[in-house]
């Protein structure tokens, strides 16, 4: 597994590249972790189109950075799933809770409003 | 009739090496790529749990390997699969610590780790035809797994475990 992060407005940009299993859990983590911290970003945006292989293990550390993400005020947005991954995503329950969009240009514009609307009207 | 055997250690790891293996035979038959993807999900799920739960650190296998995670020992993971006419069978076995509530640990959700989701046993029975489970506590678990080519399109329902405990 491959990942490279840079931050776009408030928001951290992560290509992930490879599988995402339960060898590769635990270096997503700790290194998304890390580069919201490190760059101050609140809301995060996964981008999956080149990520091959997700299970439990994979969804488990795609959930615990969402935890984390929300409990910090910002929101998740995943993009470029395969139908394989979003069938996962819709057994677990997953998907109920997550944002999904075809690209991140989406998912940047869909998060934009709310980047700039601080203090706004959300409930 | 095709079949292999693997035999591995309980390392993390070694979830990729099995998928490939398992995935390669299973394409021996009339599998679409969406099944082969289901059925690498399945045996990843299987072999993951052996790897978390039949060794957890610093107890040994019943069969005299050590056990512990990361860089040290573990125990060995045995992979099967056969080719029965239309039908895969895959069997994940292990001697490691077993399963004391096989009902429980089947349910979606459940989890003896509070850092995992209890999906395992979900995605298993969500995309193999049948799962059969046989476990002893201190002498190991084994899984084993059909699954038919060509055969019907079952719609795995939601089981909403997301707002529940697990992910890190």
């Amino acid at each position: 597994m491959d990942l490279k992060s840079e931050k776009s407005g408030k928001a951290l940009v992560v290509r992930v590249e490879g599988e995402l299993d339960l060898s590769t859990a635990a270096e997503f983590r700790v290194q998304v972790d890390a580069d919201l911290d490190r760059l101050g970003a609140r809301d995060l945006v996964l981008d999956f189109t080149r990520v091959t292989f997700v299970d439990s293990s994979g969804l488990g550390a795609i959930l615990g950075r969402y935890k984390r993400v929300t409990e910090g005020g910002g929101r998740v947005a995943l993009c470029g799933v395969s139908d394989h991954v979003r069938r996962l995503l819709e057994i677990s329950g997953v998907m109920r809770v997550l944002l999904t969009f075809p690209s991140v240009p989406e998912a940047l514009r869909a998060l934009g409003p709310m980047q700039t609307a601080v203090g706004g009207e959300r409930s | 009739m095709n079949w292999m055997r693997l035999e591995l250690p309980a390392r993390p790891e070694n979830a990729a090496l099995v998928r490939v293996a398992v995935g390669a035979l299973a394409s021996q038959l009339d599998f679409t790529l969406a099944d082969i993807e289901e059925i690498r999900v399945a045996v990843s799920e299987a072999f993951s749990n052996a790897v978390l739960h039949a060794y957890p650190l610093g107890t040994p296998g019943s069969d005299g390997t050590a056990g512990g995670r990361g860089g040290e020992e573990t125990g060995t993971v045995t992979v099967e699969g056969r080719l029965l006419g239309e039908v895969l069978e895959v069997s994940v076995a292990d001697r490691g610590a077993g399963i004391a509530d096989l009902d429980k640990a089947r349910q979606p959700g459940y989890s003896t780790r509070p850092d995992r989701m209890g999906l395992g046993f979900v995605f298993m029975e969500s995309f193999m035809d049948e799962v059969s489970v046989r476990t002893a506590p201190g002498s190991g678990t084994r899984v084993v797994m059909r699954k038919r080519a060509g055969g019907v399109r079952e719609t795995g329902s939601s089981t909403g475990v997301a707002g529940a405990a697990g992910g890190r």
